[in-house]
């Protein structure tokens, strides 16, 4: 077990739990959220924002993964997804989730496939 | 405030930095099998882990107060990504090495294009349940043996008999520390995909 935390310390649950302001779990847009869901940002960061939401719109210049954002930022994904859903409700961000092999109700995707194929034959 | 480098909102989707798609292929495998180190190997970034907290922080004040004390529990993903093209990201991830952590991490198999499972010969059941776990969410996977120093040369047959798996997945050999090899294994990953699309063509 670690030891005590002292109030002050602004890594861990105490952190998460202002950031979010007390909400937990994704819901909402934000339930779709992939670790490799590309993050663009749509806006430019403004006044009044929170910190936090600045940065990824910052950093999210480029479109940048949920998971590269969460390691760049040190938040756990879920953290990230509540801070995400602000962003995207409000139209700052937008977000692509990574392609699946096969879409529902459609064939699987060959000419995805041969992309994928012919750029690691490229490595 | 810069606004240089940002699109207009209503741009073309189909254009610059919003045209950009990803991919996920999961690295999977028994603890020690070489996941992580396939990863670092055939990535084109430094690899990166993210994780996921499992105390998760409550909307009780009462209740953070109350596992504030406890101790965090982590579920951490090492990841890199390949740039396949200018407009498509593939993205690598390791999963965690205590399988019975993956069900708590919300649809992490869910999307992914498929998963290698990464098996050390000289310890075949600690890939087990990765198999398992691959066929029970329907992931479609190619074995990659790692070839460890001391591992004996099995027959591949052999293997595929001890793990079983049906004949129709491929099993590859490897060396997961070296990029050239780790990228074959996604090659053969990646042929798998499309001869089962083939095959489901076929079917209609």
């Amino acid at each position: 077990m670690s030891g005590p935390r002292r109030p002050t310390d602004p890594s861990g649950l105490e952190r998460y739990y202002v950031l979010t302001g007390g909400r937990s779990g994704p819901g909402g847009s934000s339930s779709s959220l992939d670790v490799a869901t590309l993050i663009t940002s749509r806006a430019a960061a403004g006044p009044g924002l929170q910190h936090e939401h600045e940065e990824i719109l910052r950093r999210c210049r480029d479109p940048l993964s949920v998971a590269e954002l969460g390691a760049h930022l040190g938040l756990p994904f879920n953290i990230l997804a509540v801070l995400l859903a602000d962003l995207l409700d409000a139209g700052r961000v937008e977000a692509r989730d990574p392609i699946p092999a096969s879409g529902a109700g459609r064939g699987p995707d060959l000419a995805l496939l041969e992309e994928v194929l012919s750029g690691l034959q490229r490595l | 405030m810069d606004f240089k480098g940002f699109d207009h909102p209503d741009r073309n989707p189909a254009d610059g930095a919003a045209g950009a798609r990803s991919v996920k292929v999961m690295i999977a495998g028994g603890f020690g099998t070489g996941k992580t180190t396939m990863v670092r190997s055939v990535s084109d970034i430094k690899p990166l882990t993210t994780e996921e907290t499992l105390t998760q922080a409550s909307a009780d004040v009462d209740n953070l107060i109350g596992v504030a004390d406890k101790q965090e529990t982590t579920v951490s993903l090492d990841f890199g990504k390949i740039g396949i093209n200018d407009q498509l990201m593939l993205y690598l991830f390791g999963t965690p090495g205590q399988e019975r952590f993956w069900f708590l991490w919300n649809g992490l198999f869910k999307g992914a294009l498929g998963a290698v499972v990464l098996v050390d010969t000289r310890r075949l059941a600690s890939s087990f349940r990765a198999i398992e776990e691959m066929e029970r969410q329907d992931v479609p996977f190619v074995i990659a043996l790692n070839v460890f120093p001391d591992s004996k040369d099995h027959p591949v047959e052999e293997i595929r008999d001890a793990l079983d798996i049906s004949p129709d997945i491929p099993v590859v050999a490897c060396d997961a520390r070296d990029r050239a090899s780790s990228r074959d294994v996604l090659i053969a990953l990646i042929r798998h995909l499309k001869d089962r699309s083939a095959v489901a063509l076929e079917a209609r």
